[in-house]
């Protein structure tokens, strides 16, 4: 029988020819990626262990980025937790302030995660990295802690729905309203325990932004990843950003899937989840009410890369916010930042009204730099619209790609720009 | 081993941001997790919870983020088993590798009620609802995982290998 792409890179990693759904197995890793908060926690508990040595130092990263620049005392001791245990470790991939970004926007950029690679990561958005042709999945800190001490983790070999896609999308809907539309469709447990594997000529029309926003919410349906075939476009972005050599892992043809879904991204309109869950999704056309806002957030592991800045630019390019507004821009990494300074958007943002921050995950989970009070409304181009995400327990996230929370912020209320 | 607690009932869905928000992270001292476990969902919880108590819940429970928090402060709040009818897998995994027992059952995830008294006996699986006379059959760990929780975790499993 065959295997699907990510049984394949799960097999090869394991030292076995072949797996098959549900089978338990021990893999090596390629890398082990923590951030300030759950780092802490694993590296406490190798200590409480006595496993004083990491398997690889260049094989690990740790990037603070939740609460960083530090928000206050208790963060700030995290933060240096992390930061001597790298400096204790010599490990090669600690990201200083300066230096940072949102860990799942910062590892690909760096070149740290490449095709074919076995990625375990002590945050749940680490499964982003499918977008590049690896296996990679979320866990927690006592997973890290073990993958730091052993350089293996072990996997229930996942089985997976196929996703199809066909067709381009068109203006103003990108990587976002397909997978909105794809949360919406299957539920927030649709995939549980699975892998989503894309592909489909559809897959040429999404850019590597697209793919990485993509995959970075599989976790948001269930799945353990997301993974995406490695094409010119891709091979393109690993040969620009990676050293490393990579290797690209295909489904086999006779490969099972639990289900087949086709997705003609043709079809697909701006998508906006509301609250309390990512499955809440509604298109544009039909939210038929004016939903006023206070605040928007554009940024996070899921949409804060230069695609997306560029996108939300464009639509407030000598446009001004909603008088009340706030709009909170956060480019995902130093690079983004620097390179969004240099082609002006960062002053079409400010003109706006809008303000913009060094990298940080801050809003998205109500840690700082945007915390809602009680009944406000935020449209967000974060990944998680939960009871409480981003403050108060009667706040409410809306989430919506780049161009939808632009025009929000213009209009005052949840808007698409016209095609 | 048993169980034995009252239950506290919730729906599907229940994400870990609710059952730790993430404005509690900067510690991750499993007391003080524990003063706010379930806060966003149950504000009473905390006050009502007694050592050996049992939460009970449907679909996709601790789905969200990867916070090893949030079976941590479950567990630190006195809690002795989570019984749901499935659970998010990043949630599973970190419950088994702390040692937080927890049985997937459709069944006692239905019909089981807040504030029922139910004992579980994991070497059986089986789940006993006291209030009302009902049982039923929990799914078994694979013999790997058993091991995870025989050692008391994952690291202590490792280091003992």
């Amino acid at each position: 029988m065959g295997m699907t792409m990510t049984q394949k890179i799960l097999a090869s990693h394991a030292g076995l020819s072949s797996v098959s759904a549900g089978q338990l197995i021990e893999a090596d890793l390629n890398l082990v990626l923590g951030n300030d908060i759950t780092s802490p926690v694993a590296i406490k508990e190798m200590e409480k262990m006595n496993l004083n040595k990491v398997f690889d130092k260049d094989k690990i990263a740790l990037v603070p980025d939740h609460f960083v620049p530090n928000k206050d005392i208790k963060s700030a001791e995290h933060c240096k937790c992390v930061r001597e245990f790298a400096l204790k470790n010599d490990i090669t991939n600690y990201f200083e302030v300066g230096e940072m970004g949102i860990e799942h926007a910062l590892l690909p950029e760096k070149g740290l995660t490449v095709a074919g690679d076995v990625i375990i990561g002590a945050d749940s958005h680490t499964c982003t990295y499918g977008a590049v042709g690896a296996f990679s999945t979320g866990v927690g800190s006592t997973d890290m802690a073990a993958g730091m001490a052993t350089g293996k983790a072990w996997f229930k070999v996942p089985s997976a729905i196929k996703f199809v896609l066909t067709g381009a999308p068109k203006k103003n809907v990108s990587g976002k309203d397909v997978i909105l539309h794809i949360i919406g469709k299957i539920g927030v447990d649709g995939a549980l325990y699975k892998s989503m594997e894309f592909t489909g000529d559809g897959i040429k029309n999404l850019s590597m932004d697209d793919r990485f926003t993509i995959a970075n919410m599989a976790i948001e349906a269930g799945a353990k990843n997301g993974i995406f075939p490695v094409d010119d476009i891709c091979e393109n972005y690993l040969k620009m950003h990676s050293k490393r050599d990579y290797k690209i892992y295909s489904a086999d043809d006779d490969a099972e899937y639990d289900e087949v879904i086709n997705i003609d991204l043709s079809s697909l309109e701006p998508t906006v989840a509301f609250p309390h869950l990512p499955e809440n999704t509604k298109t544009i056309s039909e939210i038929k009410e004016e939903i006023k806002i206070n605040q928007v957030v554009i940024g996070s592991c899921t949409n804060g890369r230069l695609n997306d800045l560029r996108i939300a630019a464009e639509i407030l390019k000598g446009k001004k916010v909603k008088k009340g507004m706030r709009l909170i821009v956060i480019p995902a990494t130093q690079a983004i930042y620097l390179q969004a300074m240099e082609e002006g958007l960062l002053r079409i943002f400010i003109e706006a009204g809008g303000i913009v921050s060094t990298p940080t995950c801050g809003p998205c989970l109500g840690g700082y730099m945007g915390v809602l009070a009680e009944n406000e409304r935020c449209v967000s181009t974060t990944n998680r619209n939960f009871v409480g995400r981003m403050g108060h327990i009667t706040s409410e996230i809306y989430l919506a790609s780049p161009a939808v929370a632009a025009m929000s912020a213009i209009k005052g209320y949840i808007a698409a720009p016209e095609d | 081993m048993k169980a034995l607690g009252t239950v506290f009932k919730y729906g599907d869905n229940v994400d870990t941001d609710v059952i730790i928000p993430a404005r509690y992270l900067n510690s991750s001292d499993p007391k003080e997790l524990a003063t706010h476990c379930m806060e966003d969902i149950d504000k009473d919880f905390v006050n009502r919870v007694k050592p050996g108590d049992i939460i009970v819940a449907t679909k996709n429970f601790g789905c969200g983020s990867s916070r090893e928090h949030a079976p941590i402060a479950i567990k630190a709040s006195g809690v002795s088993v989570v019984i749901a009818e499935t659970f998010a897998r990043i949630f599973y995994r970190n419950a088994i590798n702390i040692g937080l027992p927890i049985m997937e059952c459709k069944e006692a995830s239905e019909a089981i009620k807040e504030g029922d008294e139910v004992s579980v006996d994991f070497d059986s699986g089986i789940i006993t609802d006291i209030t009302t006379g009902q049982t039923f059959k929990g799914q078994p760990f694979p013999e790997f995982m058993q091991k995870i929780i025989d050692s008391e975790g994952l690291l202590n499993y490792i280091k003992n290998k």
